[in-house]
């Protein structure tokens, strides 16, 4: 027979929105049932599935919309987008905790759903307890439960609290707890929603490695996520998901960049200019004209990788001759470290620096690739006068993300840590051999 | 009717495994009550009912005698004022025994009431991140019940002892009457935990609901005071024959007038059926609107 795991065919699903009167009082129910034979016959010249109270489309959204494709039996496949977009609203329907509107889909093995870690814990309950309950809801036979049960507790490090009520446990060890049931879950389908952003780094990197194992077990995984870098890894194929359509598939790098580069807001883009001068940002003495990051032979908006070399690029007016200005960038990590602050004054020109005249000045500056880690960078601009004194400042000038596209082994997972990554030479000789 | 493939086996010529497939799509029209699900599903209901128990009591002082505690005072207050003070009469059985062992199904029936009306909605955040048959919710609570009224009929016993009331062959029939109980709780139960997700209303009735309800069911006073006309009428109530089935079951008063039971029965039979459809119903869009 095929090998598909899972074949969804123009999936879709209508929710109200709006003012959702949750507590629906009589007079309504009487005023719907009265109006009840006009709406018949309207919807009879009308194609819709819906059934409804008020007729304007303002009450109602659709989160998915028209979603098709086919999963592979042993495929991992991500699926990625802004909040919002119908990826959990996907494995929702996947799991059947919700039914489709129109569409459907058609699933060959036992599904496993994560959509979320401790689901049915109870607090009263000991952690013994409450793995036999969290693992009876997702769907774990008793029996299983005993064989894997210092399985999980291992996983979990919670061996001296096992007897303890659940609600004395940090929120650590509950999260802890919580995923090691979650992850021996043994399906053939997996659905996991977001769930490996929990605990600290140790216990993620825990959690990425046993996703990973599982995915290499010749699971199929469908992988929600808004992590680039753990999509990436244990992705083989993406989807991208947008206002509840399919934007783009294929190859994960692939689908990851095309999302990274369109997803960027407005203060996160590769270019700004500002070409007229009285309203360009500045004071008196300087005023920005643009600021542009890209890769050294590309163009703003162009893909950056681990490896590629860049370019900064900031031209500006310099408004008083023989002020010497220059421009010096400070570079930001996605968690707000500072990667490295550089500038034109450290070396300066030696023409322009004796008599620099007014006008439009373009400083360029150039980083090595091989330098920076992987992740979203932000550029704060500075345009200093003389040895120190800042004129102006432009914070979060601009972004860029650096994509790791690296050859990937499932040896380690998620982001090597560190502000820079660059590439370092090693030498390793043999200094003697032993004798048996 | 939903175009379930539950588990038709697939043979697949690669793994030799036989892989279960299934088809999601919108559901329309009548749907499949699927107890076949439900049988799969046992494992969880066992586990379900296992946490209402065994949460029930945690940390409280006296635990299981709870179980007692209601049906036990009940009793003595209408042994004294319906009893005593009113006189009403009890068929020649001893008060306290006549509304004990009326009260003990009773309690059992009002608690699953209680309790299942707002089961879907407490557990709000399990239903909407995992699957399984909701219909398990209710259906655990109820069950859950059935311990508590264990305990206090072996209090039961202990006063038939006391009174020296030995019972006949018609003790066998406790089993079918308990069945009819366990089915009465369940149909409204099924019934209210659903409603009770799209109005809320249902949980604010419901004291006054089961007030009503004990007055019109022949806990305080025997149902020989409805005149015979009438008795078929009351015997839609589903709780009539249950309580009268017990009595005469445990006590061996007179035997119930067998049309009101008849139609008692079939009350119980059709509160079961159309809260069971009307659940399996709601249950589709559960997700959505709790």
């Amino acid at each position: 027979m095929s090998d598909i795991a899972i074949r969804v065919e123009n999936l879709s699903k209508l929710y109200r929105i709006g003012p959702r009167e949750r507590y629906r009082a009589l007079r309504n129910i009487l005023t719907d049932t009265m109006y009840a034979p006009f709406r018949r016959i309207r919807s009879t010249f009308q194609r819709s599935n819906v059934q409804t109270g008020e007729r304007s489309n303002d009450n109602y959204i659709w989160a998915l919309r028209d979603v098709s494709f086919e999963v592979q039996r042993g495929e991992v496949v991500g699926i990625i987008g802004r909040n919002g977009a119908g990826k959990t609203t996907l494995l929702k329907i996947l799991s059947r905790i919700t039914e489709p509107t129109e569409g459907y889909a058609e699933i060959h093995g036992r599904v496993g759903s994560l959509l979320e870690v401790g689901t049915g814990f109870h607090p009263e309950l000991t952690g013994r307890e409450n793995i036999y309950l969290n693992g009876a809801i997702l769907g774990m036979r008793k029996a299983e439960i005993d064989k894997k049960f210092d399985e999980i507790v291992a996983f979990a490090e919670i061996e001296k609290f096992l007897d303890t009520p659940v609600k004395r446990y940090s929120s650590g060890m509950y999260v802890r707890l919580a995923f090691a049931v979650a992850a021996h879950l043994d399906p053939e389908i997996l659905l996991v929603d977001e769930v490996l952003a929990v605990g600290d780094a140790a216990f993620q990197k825990k959690c990425l490695g046993k996703m990973g194992e599982v995915a290499a077990c010749g699971r199929t995984v469908l992988f929600v996520s808004h992590n680039m870098v753990a999509v990436q890894t244990l992705c083989g194929r993406a989807y991208w998901l947008d206002a509840g359509r399919v934007n783009a598939c294929g190859p994960v790098n692939e689908v990851v960049t095309r999302y990274l580069r369109s997803g960027l807001a407005e203060d996160n883009a590769s270019e700004r200019v500002w070409p007229d001068m009285a309203t360009a940002p500045g004071n008196e003495t300087v005023r920005l004209r643009r600021v542009a990051v890209m890769p050294e032979d590309g163009k703003p908006g162009d893909v950056i990788t681990m490896q590629t070399p860049l370019r900064i690029e900031v031209e500006y007016w310099n408004l008083l001759p023989a002020v010497h200005l220059h421009a010096t960038l400070h570079v930001y990590n996605d968690q707000g470290i500072i990667a490295f602050t550089t500038g034109a004054g450290v070396e300066p020109d030696p023409v322009l620096h004796v008599q620099p005249p007014a006008g439009l000045f373009r400083s360029v500056c150039h980083i090595p690739g091989n330098l920076l880690n992987s992740g979203f960078h932000r550029v704060t601009l500075l345009l200093v006068r003389g040895k120190r004194e800042a004129t102006y400042r432009l914070n979060d000038a601009i972004g860029f993300e650096v994509i790791d596209n690296r050859e990937r082994k499932f040896a380690w997972y998620g982001r090597e840590p560190g502000v820079l990554q660059p590439a370092l030479r090693w030498d390793t000789e043999l200094i003697q051999a032993h004798q048996n | 009717m939903i175009k379930g493939i539950l588990a038709r086996q697939i043979f697949n010529s690669h793994q030799d495994e036989s892989v279960p497939v299934f088809m999601i799509r919108p559901s329309k029209g009548l749907i499949a009550l699927d107890l076949r699900e439900l049988w799969q599903y046992r494992e969880l209901l066992y586990i379900l009912i296992w946490r209402d128990i065994k949460v029930r009591y945690k940390q409280t002082a006296i635990g299981a005698a709870w179980a007692v505690i209601q049906p036990f005072f009940a009793m003595v207050v209408f042994s004294l004022f319906f009893g005593q003070l009113a006189k009403i009469p009890s068929e020649g059985l001893p008060y306290p025994i006549f509304a004990y062992s009326a009260l003990l199904p009773w309690h059992f029936f009002a608690k699953a009431l209680t309790e299942a009306s707002t089961s879907l909605v407490a557990n709000e955040r399990v239903i909407t991140k995992v699957y399984f048959p909701r219909l398990l919710v209710p259906t655990a609570v109820v069950l859950a019940g059935l311990l508590d009224f264990g305990i206090a009929f072996l209090i039961l016993i202990g006063m038939m002892f006391f009174y020296g009331i030995m019972p006949s062959w018609p003790v066998l029939t406790i089993p079918f009457f308990l069945l009819l109980a366990l089915m009465t709780a369940l149909g409204v139960s099924f019934w209210l935990s659903a409603l009770d997700v799209e109005y809320r209303d249902v949980r604010y009735t419901l004291p006054f609901l089961t007030q009503l309800w004990l007055f019109a069911t022949p806990v305080v006073y025997p149902s020989t005071i409805v005149p015979q006309a009438w008795r078929a009428l009351y015997g839609l109530n589903p709780m009539v024959g249950v309580i009268e089935g017990f009595r005469w079951a445990l006590l061996g008063s007179a035997p119930p007038y067998s049309i009101m039971l008849a139609v008692s029965g079939v009350a119980v039979a059709l509160v079961f059926m159309s809260g069971l459809i009307y659940f399996r119903r709601m249950e589709r869009t559960l997700a959505d609107r709790i």
